[in-house]
């Protein structure tokens, strides 16, 4: 497989064709903020916080979802770009109910950290305040809407990994959800193994574990890829 | 002659004095900020009316009902710096949490009677409590905001770091340790 080289915040960074921006980045310690993105999962580019400028595209462009080429030029983090994404991050404060005070994530999320790191202090945007609902009908699981940022992660985990596909997203824009089978209460669902996966791969606290409270998930994001690495050494 | 102490005010909105608490939570460091400010306005101080010239307001609360309004206007009018401490100010966390409910007149009907046990009435004619707004708000919805520290509430360290700087004159820390709701 031929090398590629190519420059990321002004490195040379040399990296296996085929690979994507964001992995190239990762080699070369370069950090890109990401949410959609799952070790171990497709990638989709939902969530449009990889977005890198490339010199001579006036088009942002997705890190997990573009390949390096030779001579690339890439910019990960411009003000342009540090702009954009905490507009990103405050529209999915805003979109649906994070509570963070009241939140079994809280310590443990994503979406959290992400404001952190990237200095969203407030959400300049109104919120919309929906009224969502919550199944708690899984023995195990639950699931708040009111906490979902429709990443697909449980989605791609159930479907890729488990070989299931019992998550799968319906309904557009603001009206978008993630359901279970045909829109069944997850506890009705008869294709879901209770495995437990899309409880790992969700990034906030919109799938949890029933019976925890505030800040008490635990959770480990990094078996997914585990469980794909193990497989593939296996077969 | 020693610099003249900084006007500080804090103000109660709709929040649950959690804030207050942490700010308590400084503990000894308060005998050294007592020294630099004059606390002209708070919830623990005697003062009932929000008094002119407040160099700094820590703000604790989301804009809930109609008294929150008029005094947040009144506390940006005659402050010079308004701070928004911690989420229900930040954001309107839990005080929000009512927003999804509907108006407040749904909310006060759902509450007082569809939940009551024994079923109430909604309360109505006492001007004692002011009347919930239709919609609670983030202070920053109402009025401009200078800085913002969440947390819910925010850590006494982070408030002391916040208050450090802004009484040296400089802008508050905004390290990613400095950023957490919740």
């Amino acid at each position: 497989m031929a090398a590629k080289t190519l420059t990321i915040d002004g490195t040379l960074v040399s990296a296996r064709e085929g690979e994507s921006i964001l992995e190239a980045a990762r080699e070369a310690g370069i950090t890109i903020p990401t949410l959609c993105h799952l070790d171990g999962l497709s990638e989709v580019g939902a969530c449009r916080l990889c977005l890198v400028e490339l010199t001579g595209s006036r088009r942002l462009q997705p890190a997990c979802l573009t390949p390096v080429a030779e001579g690339m030029e890439v910019r990960t983090s411009t003000e342009r770009l540090r702009e954009h994404r905490r507009a990103i991050v405050e529209l999915l404060f805003a979109e649906r109910g994070h509570v963070c005070a009241v939140c079994v994530a809280s310590g443990a999320c994503e979406l959290q950290d992400l404001a952190a790191r990237l200095g969203v202090t407030h959400v300049r945007y109104d919120y919309l305040a929906p009224a969502c609902t919550v199944d708690i009908s899984h023995p195990r699981f639950g699931i708040d809407h009111h906490r979902c940022v429709l990443c697909t992660r449980c989605v791609r985990a159930c479907d890729e990994v488990e070989g299931v596909h019992t998550w799968d997203v319906a309904g557009r824009g603001t009206a978008a959800r993630v359901i279970t089978d045909l829109h069944v209460p997850w506890g009705q669902a008869t294709s879901c193994t209770s495995c437990g996966k899309c409880l790992h791969a969700c990034p906030t606290g919109a799938i949890f574990q029933r019976g925890s409270s505030v800040a008490e998930l635990k959770r480990d994001p990094g078996v997914i890829a585990l469980v794909v690495a193990a497989r593939k050494e296996r077969w | 002659m020693t610099a003249p102490k900084l006007r500080l005010a804090t103000v109660w909105l709709g929040g649950c004095s959690g804030c207050h608490m942490s700010l308590l939570d400084l503990d000894e460091w308060l005998i050294e900020l007592a020294a630099r400010v004059e606390l002209v306005f708070s919830p623990i101080a005697d003062t009932k009316r929000f008094p002119e010239s407040v160099d700094l307001a820590l703000v604790e609360g989301a804009i809930a009902n109609e008294e929150h309004l008029a005094l947040i206007t009144l506390v940006r009018r005659r402050s010079r710096v308004l701070l928004s401490l911690g989420d229900c100010a930040v954001t309107g966390n839990v005080t929000a949490l009512r927003n999804p409910l509907g108006t407040a007149a749904s909310i006060l009907q759902q509450i007082y009677v569809d939940h009551g046990d024994p079923r109430g009435h909604v309360p109505t004619g006492s001007a004692i409590v002011p009347a919930l707004l239709d919609r609670v708000l983030p202070v920053h919805a109402v009025v401009p905001v200078d800085c913002f520290l969440p947390g819910c509430p925010p850590p006494a360290p982070r408030i002391r770091a916040v208050l450090e700087a802004l009484l040296a004159g400089e802008p508050p820390p905004a390290t990613p340790e400095m950023i957490r709701f919740g």
